[in-house]
């Protein structure tokens, strides 16, 4: 009889130490994702072409301002991750280590720059 | 026999290797499994540089009419279209392998000739949904 249960064997373990953590954030935010995007596709697609008063208007409305700083939060966390997995299995050493650093930061980055454009059009 | 034939050829000849050999690059056939799998990771990771250009769009649009103005003529030029054109298809495609993988992941349509489908649904239909989405946004 295993005392330890299957989540508990896999703590730890897999590539980067962390278990089934990295599978499980994708999971979760690849659905989290699939309910928000379509939807934010049709309000972006409307926006782009319009003035800069109909473009901060439009983001400047509370559902779309929440709606946008979801999906960039959501998006680039997600990129951060799917990023760090496609340079983890080709690049090795301190190229690796560089690449991963980069990626994140720069989702930091892009995340930062939209939600401050979020809050000056909202305000 | 057939041992006996390769016995005697392996004495005169080249030694001849029965068991599969692989990756055989000169004759490696790409299946459609692999590949719409590899695309996903292209197109996922490719979405980076329309969301570059959306968020410049926004940021600009945030900050003045000078900077609107540059971002705006950058984002609807003809690079513009390109760029979100290809982003369209990247997401779509990115979106429906994304739910194909959490079909998979639950266990379900595992065997070839269902995962066959899929990939072609994946590829279809996102052109079909980026054909629609450029038609209701444009």
């Amino acid at each position: 009889m295993r005392y330890l249960t299957d989540r508990k064997r896999a703590v730890g373990n897999g590539s980067a130490r962390s278990g089934t953590e990295h599978h499980w954030y994708m999971t979760v935010s690849a659905v989290a994702l699939a309910f928000m995007v379509p939807t934010w596709i049709y309000i972006f697609g409307a926006a782009l072409g319009g003035t800069r008063e109909e473009v901060v208007a439009t983001f400047g409305q509370p559902f779309v301002a929440i709606l946008t700083g979801l999906v960039l939060f959501v998006g680039m966390q997600h990129f951060a991750k799917g990023a760090t997995m496609m340079i983890e299995d080709y690049a090795k050493g301190s190229m690796r280590k560089g690449l991963v650093i980069l990626a994140i930061s720069l989702s930091y980055a892009i995340t930062a720059a939209g939600i401050f454009a979020l809050v000056r059009m909202a305000l | 026999m057939n041992n006996a034939t390769q016995a005697g050829a392996s004495q005169s000849g080249p030694k001849r290797v029965e068991r599969p050999l692989s990756p055989h690059l000169q004759i490696y056939r790409p299946q459609l499994t692999s590949m719409t799998s590899i695309l996903t990771r292209i197109t996922g990771n490719g979405l980076i540089v329309g969301t570059l250009l959306a968020v410049w769009w926004l940021v600009a649009a945030a900050t003045g009419p000078e900077a609107f103005a540059t971002a705006n003529a950058v984002a609807t030029s003809w690079f513009g279209d390109l760029v979100f054109a290809c982003s369209a298809l990247g997401l779509w495609y990115h979106y429906l392998a994304g739910l194909r993988h959490l079909y998979f992941d639950a266990g379900h349509g595992l065997d070839i000739a269902t995962a066959e489908k899929l990939g072609w649904a994946c590829l279809g239909g996102s052109v079909i949904l980026t054909i629609i989405t450029i038609i209701i946004v444009q």
